[in-house]
């Protein structure tokens, strides 16, 4: 009696961490997606803006240092996304409009915790946008890692 | 086992801010007084140390000081723990009490005009002289009393400011509107801080460096008391106009710098100030971790 009553036991533990876990998944994938419609949120005379640093050979160079600075504690080094904010890298950011991009630097997500960042001037808030450009599209990180754990 | 957690917690403390975690620039205003509408980055905790040596007709020169814990606890919500103190010359050193502040971000998005909402509770001694606001009809002559004196007076304020701040063109321009009542039923006094300040440089250079111009920010500020509830105006109270420069070291460090001069009889004549402050990104989470989170 007792061996089955322990194996039941490890059945319903085991159902209850997996139900968690989707459900955290699911939870973060929703807090991901309200975040990438943020760039759909931007009006469209924002939109249309042209980054006016596209040809600035420098421009890329200091938006990575800056991005090091200001971006990477929370989108991770390689702006491949973190636990505190998504990639940058996903499609969704990559085929934004750098106008959209721009926008939602400036005014942040503040109530999905992303601050406002027109604390940095506007030339270097381009610059950040041309870096965020010049880096393509990537699988997230959760993806790699779940394509990787299958066989 | 708590204290042993304590005690870690401040010697991890100590060596995030000596060895540091990477550089983190920060990008600080030179404000000493005037408050802008940007806020702390979520778990990010900012440890900052500040002076002001003041001169006093009629009595001793003195030196204040108060250190400073800013911590970003959301995108729209950043508290803050001071604790003050000061020297008199030919006087004593005294401790003169503490202050938490809390600023909140009431609108999600940038506008021309970005109101902030300033709470704060002081439990002070009377000899605090960090000047950090000037409200009501605080004039010099306040400042003279000897510290064993002062002490023996006690105050607990609310302060509450609105916070007004635009960025145009790489210039801030912020307004606070001050609001100070003593809770031992004093009327209510008031008071403002005007700020202007901008980047020497606007664009960020492509290498690392200190002494770049995008690192500078040079700003002027204003402020002074506007009287109390029953008089209120200009009559009796004191100004101060201040420029002020802040260099944000690529290290994560920034020193700021700012001769106060008094713009009248009752102002001091000279306040001058300066400060140093360190940005520790992810204490929060390091704190959570800690504390047996998952990270």
């Amino acid at each position: 009696m007792k061996p089955v009553f322990c194996s039941l036991l490890l059945l319903c533990a085991s159902f209850l961490a997996v139900t968690a876990a989707l459900a955290n998944e699911q939870k973060n994938a929703k807090w991901r997606a309200d975040v990438y419609a943020e760039l759909g949120k931007a009006p469209e005379k924002a939109r249309n803006r042209l980054n006016p640093l596209e040809n600035d050979p420098d421009a890329a160079a200091a938006g990575r240092l800056l991005f090091e600075d200001h971006c990477a504690e929370c989108h991770g080094e390689q702006a491949e996304g973190g636990k505190k904010a998504p990639s940058l890298r996903a499609p969704e950011v990559q085929n934004a409009e750098p106008g959209a991009i721009f926008w939602v630097l400036s005014n942040g997500v503040v109530r999905k915790g992303m601050p406002v960042w027109s604390r940095l001037p506007e030339p270097q808030r381009w610059q950040l946008v041309r870096y965020l450009k010049s880096l393509g599209i990537a699988e997230p990180a959760s993806s790699a890692r779940e394509a990787a754990a299958k066989p | 086992m708590r204290l042993l957690r304590c005690a870690s917690l401040l010697v991890l403390g100590v060596l995030f801010l000596v060895l540091g975690p990477g550089p983190t620039a920060a990008q600080e205003s030179p404000y000493f007084v005037t408050y802008d509408h940007y806020l702390e980055e979520p778990g990010n905790l900012e440890v900052a140390y500040f002076s002001t040596f003041g001169t006093q007709r009629g009595g001793n020169n003195f030196h204040s000081y108060w250190a400073e814990f800013e911590y970003g606890a959301t995108a729209w919500w950043t508290t803050e723990f001071y604790l003050d103190g000061q020297t008199t010359f030919h006087d004593s050193t005294v401790f003169s009490g503490f202050k938490w502040e809390n600023r909140f971000r009431p609108l999600q998005r940038e506008h021309w005009i970005n109101p902030i909402l300033y709470v704060e509770y002081e439990d002070l001694n009377g000899t605090d002289k960090t000047l950090k606001e000037i409200v009501g009809h605080d004039v010099e002559a306040d400042s003279l009393d000897a510290n064993a004196e002062a002490r023996r007076e006690h105050e607990r304020e609310i302060e509450l400011k609105l916070i007004l701040s635009s960025t145009l063109k790489g210039w801030n321009l912020s307004e606070n509107i001050i609001a100070a009542k003593n809770l031992a039923n004093e009327p209510w006094e008031f008071g403002y801080a005007l700020g202007a300040s901008r980047p020497l440089g606007l664009k960020a250079a492509a290498k690392r460096c200190s002494l770049c111009r995008q690192n500078f920010v040079a700003g002027l500020e204003m402020y002074g008391g506007l009287g109390d509830r029953y008089s209120f105006g200009l009559k009796d109270t004191s100004h101060y106009l201040a420029p002020a420069l802040a260099w944000n070291l690529p290290s994560g460090w920034t020193l700021r710098l700012s001769p106060g001069f008094g713009l009248n009889d009752h102002s001091h004549r000279l306040l001058l100030r300066w400060g140093v402050s360190r940005e520790i990104s992810g204490f929060g989470g390091m704190v959570r971790r800690m504390f047996g989170a998952k990270s």
